[in-house]
């Protein structure tokens, strides 16, 4: 998406500043509504979950000790998955947030919580909560916008690499734990810097990171793999393992993907985010900057409730529970201010974020510009901007915009 | 004895042997549940069992009064006992947010192993309106190991003790009471010792004195003399004529339990007049408010702007920070925090404790979190 700065017209240009106020107060109330009933059952809630999810994993390992049978194995690999999925997205997520901290429970607080993913609790509650929750979706602020290797906005810079984009994002899905943990350290960033001039604290994370990865890596591929052993089910389990974080990487990629990256998921410029922005402001720029996935509640469960991405990034610290009865008092606020509540199936949600992965690896209006009868000549003219260097581009980009004003003032002498 | 030290190095070898294998079992097992700890698994199935975090599962709960109960607690398999007298620390969840507070233990050790603590609802007090009023059997609550000094000295024919106990402050006495004198089908059994024991129980009324049915009882078979006296019929008790009383208040040893005020009277009184006291106090006097101020918890990332009335520990618990926590009124030390730089005030006391980086020390300077307030902005580590 374009910045809304950028775009034909601001979808936020009906809203006067007292209307984004208004917004504000409205949101907190809200807001203060859960927290004003949260209690008992919101704790029951956390602590069933934990609780299945914990004897899901035990017998699902169990079952995967006698993996050399097929239908064990298939059992298993799925019991597995889900237990990861379920750890990760409703549980890690979620209490490294912070969203249950009001229990007082030293078993589950973010400041004690470590999750079954390679990324360490520390780096994520920096990257996620800190960066990515504050500066959502601000190019040049956000990396969650592409994770720094792909280009998800009108307003990254194209670059010949962006070609190659949608091969890895698909790897680093497949492997996205990994992605994380390389993305909290900041590791393309830092790996620049000469090896002596690293600071000490990130040495200290990347050895954090590596010492959790070899103890993740030897849970799931050495350990599980061994005790099956007396069955002969070495082989299948360290599959199983595999297979299940796997799907637990491919699962969670898609369900963050969903939250900013489909069609229409607004962005923002650097310039146009003020210095002291307002609590009205950042609650746009939230309500505008995510996307939901409509769904069951069983879908609801499995993504963490990140299905409600519009809710949680709006009060990412409210139990995750909850989000699914505040959701119809924020999307009437939505329809009030007359914003844009994007909201859409899982399906439709993951294409369109791919959509946008294989649109943007070419360059702005590429894609659109593109049909069968001037394909040679499109084809020429990406050659010409992958090899011509940065002038070239530069040129290039300056003509789209150019076209893009002429096309605006076009249509409002239409209208 | 030749052939005894071999076999004795022998076995110290296989103790030896026992303790690297049991140890690499034991971060076999962890390796498996990583980043998890065997315990989280094992707690799901056996949370009272041995090794695991001290709790308890609540096992009746019985009316005492209209606002008072007595729960019963079958503690985990690690709990280590208690001399009466003594109290413990009890974690409820109440509306599912875990609050942790004190409470007398109010039975000697029990042949069924269970524990018991009895609570008077308080006006306004979140735990026990719970436990009087909601707890039910079944529930599973967090233990600490009892502790206290408020304990009896070994027992001999010539001691005599007065108890002087004020609403609820009664409920370590009975504990020792029970102890010293269980109650059986056929009575009340004095287990043979000549003890002379004088009680003065104090409450505001009759019918709100927990456990007097049980020291009416103890009266009645000659275990101990009850002085009870309700303020609605006595007047409020004048400590300085505690003697009219209790007249052979010289010759005993004094053990008071309840409110400060009680226990600071009984305290002039005594020393003036050289006698022995043992105190036992249930909440802390707040006498002062400090100036309130800016809290920062550096490692927690929290800012809390306080008034000069509430304390560290309930502000910080209060916004979702887990804290180190004890007595709650300032004996304990458990929740003792390094102050990097800043002012607090003792609500006992009012003193002020500053901390000044470059003159105080680097680690900074310990401040018990549960009776402090803000005198202005202070740096908590934490």
């Amino acid at each position: 998406m374009t910045t809304i700065t950028n775009q034909l017209v601001n979808p936020t240009a009906h809203l006067t500043p007292e209307d984004i106020e208004q917004i504000g107060i409205e949101l907190d109330a809200i807001r203060q509504e859960v927290l004003d009933s949260r209690g008992e059952s919101d704790a029951a809630y956390i602590r069933k979950v934990v609780d299945t999810q914990r004897k899901l994993e035990l017998a699902s390992r169990a079952v995967l000790l006698f993996s050399v049978l097929p239908p064990a194995w298939i059992v298993g690999t799925a019991g597995l998955s889900v237990a990861k999925i379920l750890e990760n997205m409703e549980i890690g997520h979620n209490v490294m947030h912070g969203q249950w901290d009001w229990m007082r429970d030293p078993k589950i607080h973010s400041t004690t919580w470590e999750w079954d993913n390679a990324s360490t609790a520390e780096g994520w509650k920096h990257s996620h909560n800190q960066v990515h929750h504050t500066y959502t979706n601000i190019v040049g602020k956000d990396n969650d916008l592409g994770y720094g290797i792909m280009r998800v906005d009108e307003d990254q810079r194209w670059l010949p690499m962006h070609l190659g984009q949608p091969v890895w994002a698909f790897i680093n899905a497949c492997f996205f734990e990994y992605g994380i943990a390389a993305y909290d350290l900041e590791l393309g960033k830092n790996l620049r810097v000469p090896k002596e001039k690293r600071s000490e604290e990130f040495k200290r994370k990347a050895k954090d990171t590596l010492a959790k990865i070899r103890k993740q890596a030897t849970k799931d591929y050495v350990v599980h793999p061994a005790l099956s052993i007396p069955t002969g089910s070495f082989v299948p389990t360290l599959a199983a393992n595999f297979v299940a974080n796997l799907v637990r990487n491919l699962w969670s990629n898609s369900v963050i993907m969903c939250g900013h990256f489909p069609e229409g998921v607004e962005t923002f410029e650097k310039k146009s985010i003020p210095e002291q922005e307002t609590r009205g402001e950042w609650y746009l720029r939230q309500m505008l900057g995510s996307a939901n996935i409509s769904g069951s509640p069983a879908m609801h469960l499995m993504t963490g409730n990140l299905s409600h991405q519009i809710e949680h990034h709006l009060f990412p610290d409210l139990p995750s529970n909850r989000y699914a009865e505040v959701a119809p008092k924020v999307r009437a606020l939505f329809e009030k201010y007359d914003l844009n509540y994007h909201s859409a199936p899982l399906p439709q949600q993951v294409a369109s974020a791919w959509h946008k992965v294989f649109r943007l690896s070419l360059p702005n209006g590429w894609l659109a510009e593109t049909n069968v009868k001037n394909l040679p000549q499109q084809l020429g003219l990406l050659k010409k901007l992958t090899t011509g260097g940065p002038k070239v581009r530069r040129a290039y980009d300056a003509a789209q915009r150019r076209a893009a004003r002429q096309r605006r003032e076009a249509e409002a002498v239409a209208a | 004895m030749s052939t005894i030290a071999p076999s004795g190095a022998r076995s110290r070898a296989a103790a030896h042997r026992g303790t690297r294998v049991r140890d690499a079992l034991v971060r076999a097992v962890e390796a498996a549940t990583t980043p998890l700890l065997p315990a989280d698994y094992l707690d799901l199935f056996a949370p009272l069992r041995s090794g695991a975090d001290l709790r308890g599962r609540i096992v009746a709960v019985r009316p005492e009064t209209a606002d008072a109960a007595t729960i019963e607690i079958k503690p985990g398999a690690d709990w280590a006992g208690h001399v009466p007298g003594q109290y413990l620390r009890i974690g409820v969840d109440v509306d599912g947010v875990r609050q942790w507070r004190a409470y007398s233990l109010t039975h000697g050790p029990r042949v069924d192993g269970l524990i018991s603590i009895t609570v008077k609802a308080v006006p306004d007090g979140v735990v026990s309106n719970h436990l009087v009023h909601q707890a039910r059997p079944g529930t599973l609550v967090h233990l600490e190991q009892a502790t206290g000094d408020f304990v009896l000295p070994p027992l001999t024919a010539d001691r005599k003790f007065l108890f002087v106990t004020a609403g609820s402050g009664v409920t370590p006495v009975i504990g020792m009471l029970r102890n010293l004198f269980p109650v059986t089908d056929s009575g009340v059994v004095g287990l043979g010792r000549p003890l002379d024991i004088t009680v003065v129980h104090v409450a505001p009324s009759e019918p709100d004195s927990i456990f007097i049915s049980n020291l009416r009882e103890l009266h009645a078979a000659g275990a101990i003399h009850l002085v009870a006296r309700y303020d609605d019929v006595h007047g409020v008790l004048d400590v300085q004529r505690l003697e009219e009383v209790v007249p052979d208040l010289a010759e005993r040893t004094t053990y008071a339990c309840g409110p400060a005020g009680l226990l600071d009277a009984l305290a002039a009184h005594h020393e003036a007049r050289d006698l022995e006291l043992f105190t036992e106090q249930f909440r802390p006097a707040t006498l002062v408010t400090g100036e309130g101020g800016t809290l920062h918890l550096e490692a927690s990332e929290v800012e809390l702007d306080l008034d000069g009335s509430s304390t560290i520990l309930d502000a910080a618990e209060a916004a979702g920070v887990l804290m180190p926590s004890g007595c709650r009124m300032g004996i304990c030390m458990g929740c003792v925090l390094p102050m990097r730089e800043g002012a607090v005030r003792d609500l006992r006391n009012g003193e002020i404790t500053r901390a000044v980086p470059g003159e105080t020390d680097p680690g900074g300077v310990p401040i018990q979190t549960c009776i402090s307030a803000p005198a202005g902005a202070c740096h908590l580590s934490h």
